[in-house]
């Protein structure tokens, strides 16, 4: 079952064209890893699935359904949550506000009730407060519960934004660059997690890395993109020994006469 | 010692204040029962900035434009008619107001509505805006608020303001709505829309990826601001019982922009402290204006001094405590008990631990 499909998308900054015919379906609990030199369009292109910019021309298709132009919060009440290149958690808020604010798209509780605080609204609460800690629980983080997020060391913070994604309940998940600022054990362990997650909450997974073993080691197939342009696409046997791909990371070999 | 329930505590608390405002209403001087009416305003006003400010983080410099638009609406609803006639003297009353006389609670909840409508209409484009912009737009909006008050004389007597203002205005008034005031916001931020106010202000694109609609809650925090910021204006109104476009200039903001960032941003506890403190300092630093003697040298009475002395504390405060006094403080009854634990019992010995 296709979940997205990028149709030829380009997006164009004034002069200056950041993703060119950029096609992308992505296929129901698939992992895919979306890689490519530093510039390449690679956040972009997250940002126009998740809506905060929207494509120049053609459109977006999630669960065949047009998005293109929807604000980033309908888009996430939809089915999509992402995390960020530079972790943005809201760092005077405690771990578990953190958490609750995931939830936030799937209250009902009007606001009257809330400020009163009806039986309702604290049953609604305390029903989310429970799923914040059972999802802290899978990285270890309950204990934490009540520190700053913006206290937490720079790993921890990564992983508590996935939860906080996770909260969301979503179907596709977006991750750009979760093993940035890692060791390599915490990678390790983190590969591990997104196996997890996603066969836990039967997600689709779309994955910015720059860690090649992350990408290789976990991704069915992999985007490599240039300059906007897709350069080469495949498994990651097909991508490590793509000329395309050599000559995109590494640059050319000088030719003489 | 089992820890009493929160709710209790508050009760009795609220008992206790009840008892105070008692005493002091009807023990105390005009001059002080002055003092803490305007405290108690200043909590109103202070903590509803707060909550669009300090919660929701949105710059917002409208608050006088707000407070104008429910002093005004009050003050035209609790004049008599008959008195009315005597002081339109441009140009008369337009219908219906020349004849509207209502209770002054009504009066009040109509002032804020009002304001909260206003805050609504422009609310929905001006908070596109962020950081300094909203700033500007806000104060702009203020301003024209004044300057139409100002060229409406057939509704709010232009330039000459509206006097004679019945001087409803007590202490059960400004401490209730005060702290109604504060109950309403406490309860809005502790709760899910309040940690969605605050998302919104620790970080905007991603409290909106993460499904927080920004335009909704942002509006509503202005919206609700407004509402309090308006009965403030009222209380304001039949406390002065003058008022005038003058009155609602853009120092009216700054003081309460003072008060709030005084107490600390995101901090209803810290407003509260702030809003009396404000004013206690205010009226305690005039005999300095009335010139002094300070050992053998003579300091002559100087206009204006007061205002500079109370900067220069204000600069040294801010250059020390950044985030006010409090920063975020707030306070809750379990603090409550377990500093005074901490004071009774200020050390346990560790002779029980035997490892």
């Amino acid at each position: 079952m296709e979940i997205l499909n990028l149709d030829n998308i380009t997006i164009k900054f004034g002069g200056l064209t950041a993703v060119k015919d950029f096609k992308l379906e992505l296929q129901h609990g698939e992992l895919v890893g979306l890689i490519g030199p530093n510039g390449a369009g690679k956040t972009t292109v997250f940002n126009m699935i998740s809506g905060i910019y929207t494509p120049s021309t053609n459109k977006i298709y999630f669960q065949n359904r047009d998005i293109t132009g929807m604000k980033p919060d309908r888009i996430a009440k939809l089915g999509i949550a992402r995390t960020f290149q530079n972790v943005r958690l809201m760092d005077n808020l405690s771990v578990i506000d953190n958490v609750m604010i995931g939830f936030h798209l799937h209250l009902h509780s009007n606001l009257a009730s809330a400020i009163f605080r009806f039986p309702g609204y604290v049953r609604e609460e305390e029903g989310i407060y429970q799923k914040s800690i059972e999802l802290l629980h899978k990285v270890d983080l309950e204990f934490n519960k009540e520190v700053q997020a913006g206290s937490l060391p720079y790993g921890q913070q990564r992983k508590l934004e996935i939860i906080r994604a996770l909260a969301t309940r979503p179907k596709l998940l977006l991750l750009d660059e979760p093993a940035a600022g890692m060791n390599p054990q915490e990678t390790k362990e983190l590969m591990g997690f997104i196996q997890k997650i996603r066969k836990d909450f039967d997600l689709t997974i779309l994955l910015i890395e720059h860690d090649m073993k992350v990408v290789m080691g976990i991704c069915e197939r992999i985007i490599v993109l240039n300059y906007g342009q897709t350069i080469a696409e495949g498994n990651p046997a097909e991508i490590q020994h793509n000329p395309e791909v050599i000559k995109a990371y590494l640059g050319v070999e000088a030719q003489y006469a | 010692m089992k820890q009493p329930s929160g709710k209790i505590c508050t009760v009795i608390s609220l008992m206790f204040i009840f008892i105070l405002v008692y005493v002091a209403q009807n023990k105390l001087d005009a001059y002080l029962i002055r003092i803490l009416n305007l405290g108690a305003m200043y909590v109103t006003l202070g903590v509803s900035l707060n909550l669009i400010y300090g919660f929701t983080g949105q710059f917002s410099l409208g608050h006088a434009g707000f407070m104008a638009i429910g002093a005004y609406v009050t003050a035209l609803l609790v004049l008599p008619p008959y008195y009315k006639e005597v002081i339109f003297m441009l140009e008369p009353l337009a219908w219906p107001l020349n004849v509207i006389h209502t209770p002054f609670v009504v009066a009040l909840i109509a002032g804020g509505v009002l304001s909260a409508l206003a805050a609504f209409i422009i609310g929905v484009p001006v908070l596109r805006l962020k950081g300094d912009y909203l700033g500007i737009a806000t104060l702009g909006f203020a301003e024209i608020i004044r300057i139409v008050l100002n060229n409406i004389p057939h509704i709010t007597n232009g330039a000459l303001g509206i006097k004679g203002i019945p001087e409803y205005t007590n202490l059960w008034w400004t401490m209730g709505i005060a702290i109604f005031t504060i109950y309403i916001v406490k309860g809005l931020i502790s709760s899910s829309y309040g940690r969605a106010l605050m998302a919104i202000r620790e970080n905007e694109i991603a409290a909106e990826v993460m499904g927080v609609n920004l335009t909704y809650h942002k509006v509503m925090s202005f919206t609700i601001s407004a509402f309090f910021a308006g009965v403030g204006g009222g209380l304001f109104a039949c406390l002065l019982t003058t008022i005038d476009p003058k009155a609602f200039r853009f120092v009216m903001t700054y003081n309460i922009l003072i008060v709030v960032v005084l107490g600390g941003l995101g901090s209803i506890t810290g407003t509260v402290i702030a809003a009396f403190l404000y004013n206690f300092l205010l009226e305690s630093l005039r005999p300095i204006e009335a010139g002094f003697n300070l050992g053998p040298m003579h300091f002559p009475p100087i206009p204006g001094l007061r205002m500079v002395t109370f900067s220069v504390l204000l600069l040294i405060l801010i250059l020390y405590k950044q985030k006010g006094l409090l920063g975020g403080f707030e306070f809750s009854w379990k603090w409550f008990f377990q500093s005074i634990k901490k004071v009774f019992k200020p050390k346990k010995t560790t002779e029980g631990s035997t490892l």
